[in-house]
């Protein structure tokens, strides 16, 4: 099954505590596109940030979402 | 995962200044992402070796252990993992990508 947008971004909000999440679906419904905003990712390269994020997807990153385009930043002040 | 397909791995991507894993070829690529990633270098006209990971089912999962990272494509520059196709996006938008490239760039 594939998981819905609100899905995807309730288990990012559950694995990066206070983020801001948004995911949107492009192009048929396993497409997710997701922005991700965090004070977690401070200090972190983007590709550590990005692997944070895939880190919260655990199985459901492999399984059900073949594309994931995905941005991280961190809170402006 | 077998050693050897890692290490494999580990010697193509040590010894090139740049790689890329894709599906397909930069010529024909099979999938969005690596045709994406692929057309943003070779607009830097610089020479890069790609690596079709769809020819060798070992490749195709050891280089997602070798780099800790899910998808293709995967970018390699001087034996550093750069990222996929949202960062190298991202990178080719804000110019990092053509700073990083900018030495490899041969005199011609």
């Amino acid at each position: 099954m594939t998981p819905t947008p609100e899905e995807v971004a309730e288990l990012v909000r559950q694995g990066i505590p206070g983020a801001e999440v948004d995911v949107r679906l492009f192009s048929g419904h396993d497409h997710f596109e997701m922005e991700v905003v965090s004070a977690a990712f401070t200090g972190k390269s983007r590709i550590a940030q990005h692997q944070m994020v895939y880190a919260t997807l655990g199985d459901k990153m492999k399984e059900a979402i073949h594309a994931l385009a995905l941005k991280t930043s961190i809170p402006k002040e | 995962m077998s050693e050897t397909v890692l290490q494999q791995i580990d010697q193509v991507v040590k010894g090139n200044d740049i790689v890329l894993f894709m599906k397909g070829t930069p010529d024909f690529p099979q999938c969005g992402f690596s045709q994406r990633v692929a057309g943003i270098l070779s607009s830097y006209d610089i020479p890069f070796a790609a690596v079709n990971i769809l020819l060798d089912e070992n490749v195709r999962q050891g280089i997602k252990d070798y780099s800790d990272w899910p998808t293709i494509p995967q970018l390699y520059v001087k034996g550093e993992f750069i990222g996929g196709c949202d960062i190298v996006t991202e990178m080719q938008e804000n110019g990092e990508l053509a700073e990083l490239l900018a030495p490899l760039k041969k005199e011609a």
